[in-house]
């Protein structure tokens, strides 16, 4: 599932229910008595494992599943294709975290229940787009008309890419990207800005575009996505948000980050007002929760 | 001059380029079915220097050939029924390819799971980008 393949249209009653959730958790309880959501992550995400059994648990209903690929039957040698068929019969909704690039799109291929895909190497992270896309909506009351500022790794963050492609769908946004030359947005998001005729303007300097923006959107440097120690220790540090770099800003303007961060945004900017990461992960309880419902069609 | 019998009904795919041959042989499946196959490899062409060219005996709706169309534009497809060229057939590329192309992004699922077959999907008509249907990495292995 990648959030493209929902419309507008399906996204917004989405956001629409996972809001009635935020304001009425008492209504949803009991929704998912009797329902089991397997958690399948072959890699440790503990945020976004928790996330999903929490929104899960808030509905009332169970969880089962493991944490990482060694204590799967993976681990054996065992398919994607086997497994899902095996956890059909015990579940009735899985979360799949896969390594391996189109992992879940298999494994939904194969099985008898939804498949939602909880990030699928650096190809996919549908419902942290969910995530980002509801927080946009519910803290500035609709998706349009906003100046939105990614900054940090723009070539290998999938959340990057990710959002940007949905946003695209909105009316009037304007992209300003950050980042050092090397971790540049790809070739193919700007060929794609420029058909669409998209605003958007690259930038090294997070300080001179800092007024502009109604929201900030930090990334980190991944480790893992380099090959060689040398650049990540060079580029890991580029943009650090302050207090300082925060006094620039609109009085409005939001920062938004996926987490984990490392120390893209200094501590002392959480009391901030304007800091909305936390919100942003509780926003991802409630989008996650919107979605279980939805799948198993009890809304 | 090599000479090959006429064939009553089939195709004849013209100017593939030399050595080709044999890949398209096994892309369209021939070498699982029963027909007549006539495969000429280097003759003369005026156009090309050296061509292949491959006859087939067979139904004219046993083949799917818009395959031919992602491997080389310029093979020309002559439809033959009773002996005679009845159509040209158009080639359209194909909105998915299976098998035919191999997803050499190591982070993708194929790199590991077992019986899953490759899947190419046409994601850009105009450029003719394939994209990996499960990692949506493009194929861009020279031709």
């Amino acid at each position: 599932m990648s959030p493209l393949d929902f419309t507008v249209e399906e996204l917004e009653n989405l956001f629409s229910l996972a809001n009635d959730i935020e304001h009425n958790m008492d209504k949803y309880a009991q929704k998912c008595v009797g329902k089991k959501l397997a958690t399948c992550f072959y890699e440790p995400s503990t945020r976004t494992r928790l996330s999903f059994e929490s929104a899960m648990l808030n509905l009332g209903g169970s969880v089962i599943g493991f944490s990482d690929a060694n204590s799967s039957s993976a681990s054996k040698g065992e398919s994607v294709s086997d497994t899902i068929r095996v956890i059909s019969c015990f579940a009735d909704i899985c979360a799949m975290r896969h390594p391996k690039e189109g992992a879940p799109m298999v494994a939904a291929s194969k099985s008898s229940i939804p498949v939602i895909n909880a990030g699928d190497g650096g190809h996919q992270h549908p419902t942290q787009t969910l995530t980002d896309l509801l927080t946009i909506r519910s803290l500035k009351g609709e998706i349009k008309d906003f100046t939105i500022g990614l900054c940090g790794d723009l070539k290998f963050g999938r959340t990057v890419h990710s959002l940007i492609n949905a946003l695209v769908r909105y009316p009037n946004i304007k992209f300003v990207f950050i980042s050092p030359p090397e971790l540049k947005v790809p070739d193919y998001i700007i060929s794609d800005l420029n058909e669409k005729n998209i605003e958007y303007k690259e930038v090294i300097s997070l300080d001179e575009v800092m007024s502009e923006l109604d929201f900030l959107y930090m990334t980190r440097v991944q480790r893992e996505r380099f090959f060689n120690e040398e650049d990540y220790v060079r580029l890991k540090d580029f943009y650090i948000l302050d207090s300082h770099k925060m006094e620039l800003a609109k009085k409005d303007m939001l920062v938004l980050h996926p987490l984990p961060r490392v120390n893209e945004i200094s501590v002392d900017v959480d009391d901030d007002p304007r800091a909305a990461y936390f919100k942003q992960v509780q926003y991802g309880v409630y989008v996650r929760m919107a979605l279980i419902l939805t799948l198993l069609e009890l809304v | 001059m090599l000479n090959i019998g006429q064939i009553e009904e089939g195709f004849v795919l013209d100017h593939i380029k030399a050595g080709k041959s044999m890949q398209i042989y096994h892309h369209l499946g021939l070498d699982k079915m029963d027909s007549t196959v006539a495969i000429i490899r280097n003759a003369k062409s005026e156009k090309m220097g050296k061509k292949d060219i491959l006859k087939v005996e067979c139904d004219i709706n046993m083949l799917d050939l818009d395959v031919l169309a992602f491997i080389d534009h310029n093979i020309t497809v002559n439809v033959i029924k009773d002996g005679n060229i009845i159509a040209k057939k158009d080639l359209q590329l194909p909105k998915e390819i299976k098998n035919i192309i191999y997803c050499k992004n190591p982070r993708c699922i194929t790199s590991i799971e077992q019986g899953l077959p490759h899947v190419f999907v046409l994601s850009d008509e105009e450029k003719e980008i394939y994209r990996c249907k499960y990692c949506e990495e493009k194929y861009s292995e020279v031709k």
